[in-house]
């Protein structure tokens, strides 16, 4: 291969524009800043034993985190760019084909490498924590998911400065992804990394079924589970059985551009249907992963500042189940209008107008915690708060679109795409954030700033709301979904400037966002006393941040709410007896993670260019790294009774 | 106090109002979806308006119960509310808001079955419906008349008040066909025949566009639909089926290249363009996937009760 051709390959036309090259230049010299830094104050190795190398849930939750919020930015700048793009009827604001890809991988970074990484940030955060639990069942399965995760996000997010990012959207419909209509790397790049993060996501959901059902602390039973770990549980439950359609998906489309299979490609009597009906088996219960687990944190949140007792725990506990059940029926309303028949629709719409029961019910029991409580108006709260009548809209709007002859006009109109931002942003991303002010002071011992939080709060809040009304709007006026651009004189053009006004909203949001954080982060208020919220659960009975080990002694639970119960008894878990402390044995930092998520990452990028040293090189990688992990039974150590008693002195949580 | 305390669900409320007014004034001609030029879109609009006023129910329930509930129970000084901490739970409360969704969901439920299956059906007419072959190409459309014998690009005329047979097929990815006003959208598939029956009841020209993302030219694949009355539809017709010039193979095969065109007129057709019955599924050589060697491969799928 001759050198201009290589450049060809890795530069084309398509990542050559103005301001993709300015990026080049600003992501070099960052990343040279950053390799200098390190290198200047001697990190390298505090990089490496501390976060590279770490099996510690709680340290992969923060690596979770930052990577979340990093996706956020990016997803956001994508979002920003659509937006200026529409905001004008004929506009150029970039090329046709580089809208394509940029609404490909807004929406690809906003699922996979935003909410999925963010959940589990909270996940690793506070399950273990919340069921009294030293670690996940499996501290090194958790840190490599943590590594493929990466090393997926990373392999995506190349795409657009080395060969070209994919432009099938996000849900990478044959034929257009086919090698025929799509001869760049681009789909190569959507396919494997989602790939490669899928694999992650799917061990991710064993880990942390196996840590709720077999790690809880004495006493924990089923019906004592906090909700947020009845919403982690069915979440992984629903991991488990919704990733795989995607991953034979996403294997059989890349077999198909790669080894020139036909399992989709109609050259040789494949079916695109196929995939269409495999991405949303995955689909629909993929929204629901979505959204679960914040309802879990909802649930936490809404009880914590109405100073009271969730209301109506057991009927939150059925309708979450059947929530579970039921989203896997349901996908065909993602094509009623792909000629299935009558019967099939009309069996597919009823399960959807069934499965919006369990989480109407929902919504009422939150309300009815705050009646009869006190409601305290902090900022995790406030998220709380927007989230209840946003939510109720975008489900009614979801139920609109279950109504089939009604889906028949609203499909792949700005209507759908409202729909989906409404649950999506005023459920997933509401929840989280409320997730983050809630839990924020256990991550990291210090609260976010209030006042500053109610800012970036209030920004998003109306932001979302004149963004998307008008896209409502649109929807019933006929504006389509993924066009790039359209005439004047169909009345959408003043929609769609409000609408971008509404974006740039939500991007002053954020940026107060990271403000916050970062500002509290040097500034912000300690947390001395491990409960800044007078809350339930048991995370609070630990001093903020965390020790290593959680528990110096595993708490026994008499019920629900546990650490309310211990707090109105007057009992503590600060109060300990030395001869209570044990030896306590911890899992060993290990490299093999990382090192797994490079060869993957290897094998991914040769694969993306069909390059096969690399692809080899890269393979041999990933059987070594197994055969080290399978083989090394060195993978545990204890911790010392004196040195956890010496570290829960220095906390002040030891007797005598 | 109360009218301090529903200032914010009172703005709400004027907002709605605003929105419908809107709606309902001049600009709203512009809502296409709200305007229907046929029973199809009528029967859609019908039904978008029903589920709409159910859900209303519920978000109002929701919105007077949670509004009450966060002024009501707010933490400040001196709020004499009830504070009740271990209340959690109320039998009768927590069946009605069971029963209550799937009261209004039913409302909607038993309507949608209906009308889906009747969507599904030619209605009963006195004329024979009028059949339309349309492919999608990248990124155009070619309109077919297998009774008419003349085929347009981009634009379709069609009479008024008699029910449309459109069968739907690619020769390209996946589009989706729609005309907002007629009636709601359906895939046009390659390999695949798809029908969907529309009615224009009054003349005018309902715009049509693609619903699914097919590449960079994609927004471009707009075409117009001229509903003029039966008469005029069968001059229309006759003159285009003895003025205008055929389509020829060639002609076909440019239309397969990537790129946009205007709106073409052909006195005929090749046969074989298009997987009809009446062709045999005999489609050979004439496009990217209608080099088929087995022609049982093509998925015809019917309409209930086809005419
Ligand atoms: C009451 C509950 C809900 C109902 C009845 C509902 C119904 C629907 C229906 C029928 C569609 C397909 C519309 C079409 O393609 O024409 C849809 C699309 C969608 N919904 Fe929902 N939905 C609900 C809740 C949610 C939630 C909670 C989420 C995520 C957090 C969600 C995310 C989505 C997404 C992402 C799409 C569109 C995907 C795409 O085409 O790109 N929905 N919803
Ligand atoms: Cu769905």
């Amino acid at each position: 291969m001759s050198f201009s051709h290589l450049a060809h390959t890795l530069f084309p036309p398509s990542v050559r524009l103005p301001d993709i090259l300015l990026i080049d230049v600003g992501l070099v010299l960052a990343g040279l800043g950053i390799l200098g830094l390190l290198t200047k104050t001697r990190r390298w190795g505090w990089l490496w034993r501390e976060w590279l190398t770490t099996v510690d849930h709680k340290k992969i939750a923060v690596m979770y985190m930052i990577a979340a919020l990093v996706m956020l930015l990016r997803g956001g700048i994508d979002a920003e760019m659509l937006r200026a793009q529409l905001a004008a009827p004929g506009a150029h604001f970039m090329p046709a084909s580089q809208y394509d890809e940029v609404f490909t991988t807004h929406g690809t970074i906003m699922i996979f490498f935003m909410a999925m990484p963010f959940i589990f940030a909270l996940f690793n955060a506070v399950v273990p924590l919340m069921i009294g639990a030293r670690d996940v069942a499996f501290p090194r399965l958790n840190a490599m998911s943590y590594w493929l995760f990466a090393a997926g996000a990373i392999l995506f997010n190349l795409s657009f400065i080395i060969g070209g990012s994919p432009n099938a959207g996000w849900t990478g419909y044959p034929p257009y992804s086919e090698l025929l209509f799509n001869p760049g790397p681009g789909e190569n790049y959507y396919f494997l990394s989602l790939l490669i993060a899928g694999m992650g996501t799917t061990m991710t959901g064993i880990n942390f079924l196996v840590t709720i059902v077999r790690m809880r602390a004495p006493g924990m039973t089923l019906m004592r589970m906090p909700l947020f770990i009845w919403s982690a549980m069915v979440t992984s439950a629903l991991v488990l059985f919704a990733f795989p359609p995607l991953t034979v998906a996403l294997a059989m489309s890349l077999f198909d551009r790669v080894f020139g299979s036909s399992f989709f490609t109609l050259a040789h009597g494949g079916m695109p249907m196929m995939y269409v009906n495999l991405f949303w088996l995955f689909g629909h219960p993929e929204v629901y992963i979505l959204v679960i687990p914040l309802f879990g944190v909802f649930s936490e949140v809404v009880a914590t500042f109405s100073k009271k007792q969730l209301f109506g725990y057991p009927i939150m506990v059925v309708s979450i189940l059947a929530i579970m059940f039921l989203s896997y029926g349901t996908w065909v309303h993602h094509f009623f209008t792909m000629g299935a028949g009558p019967g099939v629709n009309v069996f597919f719409g009823l399960s959807t107008m069934l499965i919006a029961i369990p989480t109407g019910v929902k919504i009422f029991n939150w309300i009815f915690t705050m009646w009869g409580g006190r409601v305290q108006y902090t900022v995790a709260m406030l998220y709380q708060l927007a989230f209840i009548p946003t939510f109720v809209i975008g489900g009614a709007t979801g139920v609109l679109l279950a109504v089939v002859p009604a889906d028949y006009q609203f499909h792949n109109s700005y209507f759908l795409i409202a729909h989906f931002h409404n649950v999506i942003i005023g459920g997933t991303l509401f929840g989280l954030l409320s997730a983050l002010y809630y839990w924020w002071p256990k991550m990291f011992g210090m609260k976010l700033n209030e006042q500053q939080g109610k800012w970036a709060f209030w920004l998003f809040f109306i932001g979302f709301w004149v963004t998307f009304t008008p896209q409502y709007l649109l929807g019933l006026k006929g504006m389509t979904r993924r066009i790039y651009t359209y005439p004047s004189g169909l009345g959408w053009h003043n929609l769609n400037v409000i609408s971008t006004v509404g974006a740039l909203i939500m991007g002053a949001g954020f940026v107060v966002l990271v403000f916050n954080l970062v500002w509290s982060y040097v500034y912000g208020e300690r947390d001395l006393t491990g409960d800044p919220w007078d809350g339930r659960t048991l995370e609070w009975s630990l001093p903020s941040p965390v020790p290593e080990y959680n528990f110096a002694r595993i708490p026994v639970v008499h019920s629900r709410d546990a650490w309310w119960d211990m707090k109105q008894k007057g009992q503590s878990l600060a109060a300990l007896r030395p001869e209570d402390v044990h030896d306590i044995e911890m899992p060993k930092n290990s490299p093999i993670p990382f090192l797994l998520g490079v060869a993957f990452f290897v094998v991914g990028f040769g694969m993306t260019f069909k390059w096969w040293p690399i692809v080899i090189v890269g393979g041999l990688g990933i059987v070594l790294c197994l055969l080290f992990t399978g083989f090394d039974y060195d993978d545990h150590h204890h911790l010392q009774a004196d040195t956890v008693r010496q570290s829960e002195a220095s906390l002040g949580r030891l007797q005598g | 106090m109360l009218p301090m305390r529903f200032k914010k669900p009172y703005r709400k409320l004027m907002l709605v109002a605003m929105v419908a007014g809107l709606l309902s004034a001049g600009c709203g001609q512009q809502y296409v979806m709200l305007n229907p030029a046929g029973p199809v879109g009528q029967k859609e609009l019908h039904l978008m308006i029903l589920a709409s006023v159910a859900m209303a129910i519920v978000i109002a329930v929701v919105f007077v119960l949670f509004f009450y509930a966060i002024i009501r129970f707010r933490d400040k000084p001196g709020n004499t509310a009830p504070y009740r901490p271990d209340w959690h739970s109320h039998k009768w409360l927590e069946i009605l808001w069971w029963v209550l969704p799937a009261v209004l969901l039913t409302v909607i439920a038993i309507p949608t079955v209906k009308t889906t299956y009747a969507l599904d059906r030619l209605p009963k007419s006195k004329q024979k419906p009028v059949v339309i072959d349309v492919t999608s190409l990248t990124w155009k459309w070619l309109f077919q008349y297998p009774g008419q014998q003349v085929a347009t690009v981009n634009y379709a005329v069609i009479p008024t008040g008699v029910p449309v047979l459109f069968e739907l097929t690619a020769d390209s990815p996946m589009n989706a066909f729609w005309v907002p006003q007629l009636g709601g959208m359906e895939y046009t598939m390659p390999n695949r025949v798809l029908p969907l029956w529309l009615e224009a009841s009054k003349s005018g020209i309902y715009a049509g566009r693609s619903g699914q993302y097919s590449g960079t030219g994609f927004e471009k694949m707009t075409f117009n639909i001229k509903a003029v009355s039966p008469q005029a539809f069968q001059t229309w017709a006759h003159e285009t089926h003895s003025t205008a010039r055929p389509m020829s193979m060639y002609d076909y095969n440019q239309l397969l290249k990537f790129n946009t065109v205007g709106t073409a007129t052909y006195s005929n057709y090749p046969l074989d363009t298009f997987p009809t019955i009446a062709s045999g599924f005999t489609l050979n050589g004439t496009g990217m996937y209608m080099t088929m060697r087995n022609k049982n491969s093509i998925t015809y799928m019917p309409m209930s009760a086809k005419p």
